[in-house]
């Protein structure tokens, strides 16, 4: 090729980058500028209060948003508290403890996780998770730990705690492949610096590997929570799908994304559809929201701690 | 006069590869042991084997005895965690811990052994780094990260973390071949003030370093402890014709 062509194909090259680049920028505004446009009658109705009001019903056509934002982040938040425990755990197993052979094994599972279909996981929850937690966990659960607002009340097995531990299951493989391959990257040096002073196997697993790892193990945390906060299907399934604020994990709840599936083939009015649209929106902005303070978070730590980069 | 480290007729393994083919050899009290040779002699190795971190590679073997004060420390009911406890080791690259501020640096040797009062930590830190030829460049920082430290200050800073436990015993695997002239000049002054209160076994590339620093020199070769005596006599006088081939500099 002659110099020339060259130059013209690097080029045409830039160019299709560069559309590709602002293209996604331009989707974005133009998917907000889409959400606002018919979400608007509602926020013209109701305001800001529309994020506070504790109240959905489509045939008096009252709708606050409250309830779902609740429902969002508590079941995604307790997948994240159970997940990321468990991810580091299967992360240390694998890159720290297990022999090559475990080692495949085991990440070929995780990953098998990851391909099964949300729709799978809703029916494994509504069969199997559900009725555990009805009849064995959160009685149990009550009987002994019933004083904390958290296991108070009956067990109707559908509920927080069950989408909770659904999204978890979900999102496990996602964080704990992130934090695979953050340990994997933990120079040797680091451990044999450990071992040296006398560090134990755990001691040299924390001191070497987790602690320098935090804000990579944050960052993998953040894309689960991302992950989890946006899931449907599985979650609609055994969520229970009621609108309420309740402090106890055995009771049903709505997420904004199980509320948009269940509601929008039989939105009855111009203003439920938007209102529905506006959910949609306010899931986005919690999304935004979320990896924005992820990013500003990461940025601290790194600065601290000069890894995870 | 006992000998602090005896080492006899120590084989080493990794896989099939046998890398120490029965080392002998032993160190007093304040001796500073130099251990020369060419690049994958098994000179890293053989310090591993001196606080059982050599183990801890996959595949890894070992077999001969290690005394210290006395005792052989690959004795069945010995625990390694224990003699790497009574044993410090500087790496060849300066490792701080990146989650660890510099005084945490220094004082994580004694909470790894128990130890959390302040007051005591305070002042093993303060201590050590003095030692260390640090604590006037680092005083008033030291909750800063021990990464933010240039190469030879975050050496120094792992030579200060070694000395926090007292150890009789000071492993330095060459400790100044990453760092620049200057950080390497004043990690070798800084050698000439240890050596009064710790035994150090060091491996170096660099001949001049280990006349220089050492009272006792090794030359290893492929495996094998071809001499080992006081380094005047092994620059002055070697007693194998391979020694002198490498101390002038024929192969190497
Ligand atoms: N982690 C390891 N895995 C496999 N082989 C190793 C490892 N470390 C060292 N070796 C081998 O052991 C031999 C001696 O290495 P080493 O003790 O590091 O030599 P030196 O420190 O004298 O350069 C070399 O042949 C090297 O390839
Ligand atoms: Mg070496």
């Amino acid at each position: 090729m002659k110099k020339k062509d060259k130059d013209f194909s690097d080029k045409i090259f830039y160019w299709i980058l560069k559309i590709l680049g602002y293209g996604t920028m331009v989707l974005l505004a133009a998917l907000v500028v889409v959400l606002l446009k018919v979400s608007f009658p509602i926020f013209e109705k109701f305001g800001l209060k529309f994020f506070i009001l504790n109240d959905w019903n489509p045939v008096t056509r009252v709708f606050g948003a409250l309830p779902f934002i609740y429902g969002t982040v508590v079941t995604s938040l307790l997948a994240i508290v159970i997940a990321v425990p468990v991810s580091i755990g299967i992360a240390l197993f694998v890159t720290e403890i297990a022999n090559s052979k475990i080692k495949k094994i085991l990440s070929f599972l995780v990953e098998m996780l990851a391909a099964i279909p949300s729709v799978v996981y809703g029916l494994w929850g509504l069969f199997v998770l559900v009725p555990w937690l009805r009849n064995s966990v959160e009685p149990f659960l009550g009987k002994y730990l019933g004083f904390i607002p958290l296991f108070y009340g009956a067990p109707y097995g559908v509920g927080v705690l069950a989408a909770g531990i659904i999204l978890a299951i979900m999102i496990v493989p996602t964080v704990s492949s992130i934090c695979r391959e953050i340990f994997y990257s933990v120079p040797n040096l680091f451990r044999e610096g450990a071992l040296a002073l006398g560090a134990t196997h755990w001691e040299m697993m924390k001191l070497a590997v987790v602690k320098s790892s935090v804000s990579g193990i944050f960052g993998a945390s953040i894309l689960g929570l991302g992950r989890a906060l946006g899931e449907t299907m599985a979650v609609t399934m055994v969520i229970g799908n009621r609108p309420q604020i309740s402090p106890s994990l055995f009771s049903p709840a709505q997420t904004l994304a199980s509320l948009i599936a269940n509601e929008y083939n039989e939105a009855s009015n111009s203003s439920h559809l938007a209102a529905l649209t506006a959910m949609g929106l306010v899931l986005l902005m919690v999304s935004l929201a979320v990896n924005t303070f992820a990013k500003i978070i990461q940025k601290r730590f790194q600065m601290r701690t000069g890894v995870g980069k | 006069m006992t000998n602090l480290v005896e080492v006899n007729n120590l084989k080493a393994w990794i896989g099939e590869q046998q890398i120490l083919k029965g080392i002998s050899l032993s160190v007093q009290h304040n001796d500073v042991l130099a251990i020369i040779g060419p690049s994958g002699c098994g000179k890293s190795t053989f310090i591993r084997c001196l606080n059982r971190l050599h183990e801890e590679i996959i595949g890894a073997r070992v077999e001969g005895e290690v005394k210290i004060l006395n005792e052989n420390i690959y004795g069945s009911t010995v625990d390694p965690v224990r003699v790497r406890r009574q044993i410090g080791m500087v790496f060849q690259k300066p490792n701080p811990f990146p989650s660890l501020s510099i005084y945490d640096n220094v004082a994580i040797g004694l909470k790894l052994a128990g130890i959390r009062r302040k007051s005591a930590l305070d002042e093993v830190v303060e201590r050590s780094l003095k030692q260390a030829a640090l604590w006037d460049e680092v005083k008033d920082k030291l909750r800063m990260p021990g990464t933010s430290l240039s190469g030879g200050q975050q050496q120094r800073l792992c030579i200060a973390r070694a000395l926090a436990v007292n150890p009789p015993i000071l492993l330095m695997d060459e400790p100044t071949s990453a760092l620049d002239p200057i950080s390497k000049a004043k990690i070798e002054t800084l050698l000439q003030d240890l050596k009064r209160y710790v035994t150090i076994i060091m491996v170096t590339h660099n001949m001049q370093q280990a006349s220089r620093v050492s009272s006792k020199t090794a030359f290893f070769l492929l495996g094998e402890l071809i001499e080992f005596g006081p380094t005047e006599q092994i620059f002055t006088q070697p007693k194998a014709k391979l020694t002198e081939d490498y101390i002038t500099g024929r192969f190497g």
